[in-house]
């Protein structure tokens, strides 16, 4: 597939510029393709899940950066497939407050919940709701399932939860509206450690049954 | 070296530089100086390199103690009377502090935010290659209590060129702010009213995001959910309740909610040093019409 970014460019003020795409995946190809071009005069890439915004190094590079993105093409193909190697396991206990809703809202079982989870590996797709916090896609679409309407005001460390067609693990405790089906002991953000994020976008993750 | 032992905070005083650049993808944002003008000028005025850190000093009521040695001080930003062992020496200048002495700073007569500079630069250790404290994330040398000491850096062989630097005052009325348009104006039944209305500054209001009040947009669909998208300094967020965001520097990474405008890069700094109470009339930067068309039909796809 050949995407074509050109009629996609919104200006964001004066020195950034939003690109907007049909899906994570095409989001996750671009983000790639623009790590690789290292355009000049872009200073961070924020990857979302229909967007990506590059911020500028001041007003002066928003026209040379958008002509310099018509030049640009991506084989969304070739990032879209999951590696053989790689691929990050998670082990997860399945005892989150919402499992039973989730099963409910689902039409599954809390047994099929689990195993829809597990039986292929996600993406991280991109980050944003706290330091380390990844929102992985290509999961089971079964899994689908809105937020809570009301936010808990205090979601622990290391809960996994499900929003939209979104699953993820909170770093921290904080306040949060995602329907929580587990927890794990997995350290997501940790400032001290050469990486301090776990998951960064474009990585692949196994769920596993703990 | 010489140290700064800090007396007294006032309300909040952080180690600021020019923040954490290129780390949104592990949802870090960038942080750094509200007012990166006058955090700037502090620099420049003590010779440091643009990377040093500086104190901002939030509504002032800051005092701190050099000690082990000679200091030279800038202090930019809201005017406070700075002074040194109570003698006043001027916002906007160079001044020669001894050891033993005291730096303090009153409360500001207008604007926010002031900048403490020292020559060297205040050397605590950077986090994530800052040495800015991001209030959001609760990243970065923590706010300054009273007994910390902080380190002071090597400074460089170069001396300070300008001894005193002009500087525009700071606006105590209506603030008048550059707003370039969307990318979603368009979600807004009028998004002209942004600029038709008067508002005023919340008190509600920190380094995350400044709330305005006044009277509230119209969401054209509120129903219609956005998928969250990335986010700058700067973004004017329109959240349900139709009362606009102006995003801070400790903004989040990523937000759900449409962006109307965004404050032109010129007027950024401006925002740093507007109280709760006063008033704001944002301007379009350019003629809204024709990029709003060409976003709804992409909005279409």
């Amino acid at each position: 597939m050949d995407l074509s970014v050109a009629n996609t460019v919104l200006d964001y003020g004066d020195q950034a510029l939003l690109l907007q795409f049909d899906n994570t995946t095409d989001v996750l190809a671009w983000v790639a393709a623009l790590r690789e071009a290292a355009l000049p005069g872009v200073l961070d890439i924020v990857p979302a899940s229909r967007t990506v915004l590059l911020k500028l190094d001041g007003p002066r590079h928003q026209s040379e950066v958008r002509r310099r993105l018509r030049a640009l093409r991506v084989d969304a193909d070739t990032v879209a497939t999951a590696p053989a190697e790689g691929t990050m396991v998670i082990d997860v206990v399945y005892d989150g407050v919402d499992l039973a809703e989730v099963a409910d809202r689902t039409g599954l079982t809390t047994a099929q919940v689990i195993t829809a989870h597990t039986a292929t590996p996600w993406q991280v797709g991109f980050g944003g709701f706290a330091p380390g916090f990844a929102y992985l896609i290509g999961g089971d679409p079964r899994l689908a399932v809105p937020r809570r309407s009301e936010p808990r005001s205090s979601v622990p460390a290391g809960a996994v939860g499900l929003a939209g067609e979104f699953t993820g693990i909170y770093p921290r405790r904080s306040p949060g509206g995602w329907q929580l089906i587990g927890h794990t002991d997995v350290v997501l953000w940790d400032i001290d450690r050469p990486h301090p994020a776990l998951l960064t976008p474009g990585m692949w993750v196994q769920f596993r049954a703990a | 070296m010489p140290t700064l032992e800090i007396l007294r905070t006032g309300p909040l005083a952080l180690v600021q530089d020019l923040g954490r650049v290129g780390l949104a993808d592990i949802g870090v944002t960038r942080s750094g100086a509200a007012d990166r003008r006058s955090h700037t000028l502090a620099n420049r005025l003590v010779a440091n390199p643009d990377d040093r850190a500086t104190i901002e000093v939030t509504f002032g009521g800051f005092s701190a103690r050099v000690r082990g040695g000679n200091l030279d001080i800038a202090v930019t930003g809201a005017d406070t009377d700075p002074r040194v062992d109570g003698i006043l020496f001027g916002t906007n200048s160079i001044q020669h502090v001894r050891d033993g002495q005291v730096i303090s700073l009153g409360t500001p007569h207008s604007g926010v935010r002031s900048y403490l500079a020292v020559r060297g630069g205040i050397d605590v250790t950077p986090v994530l290659g800052s040495r800015s404290y991001d209030v959001m994330s609760a990243i970065g040398p923590l706010p300054l209590q009273p007994g910390d000491v902080l380190p002071v850096g090597e400074h460089t062989d170069e001396y300070p060129e300008l001894d005193q630097a002009p500087v525009p005052p700071i606006c105590e009325h209506l603030v008048e702010l550059l707003v370039v348009p969307g990318p979603r104006d368009d979600w807004l039944v009028d998004p002209d009213a942004l600029v038709h209305t008067i508002w005023m500054v919340s008190d509600r209001s920190d380094r995350v995001g400044m709330r305005l009040e006044g009277r509230p947009l119209q969401h054209r669909s509120p129903d219609r959910v956005l998928p969250s998208e990335g986010a700058t300094r700067g973004a004017i967020q329109v959240p349900p309740n139709g009362l606009p965001v102006i995003l801070g520097p400790d903004h989040p990474v990523t937000g759900g909610y449409p962006v109307v405008g965004v404050i032109a890069d010129q007027d950024i700094d401006k925002v740093a040093q507007i109280r709760p109470g006063q008033y704001v009339r944002l301007h379009w930067s350019r003629p809204r019409a024709a990029r709003a068309s060409a976003s709804t039909s992409m909005a279409a796809g």
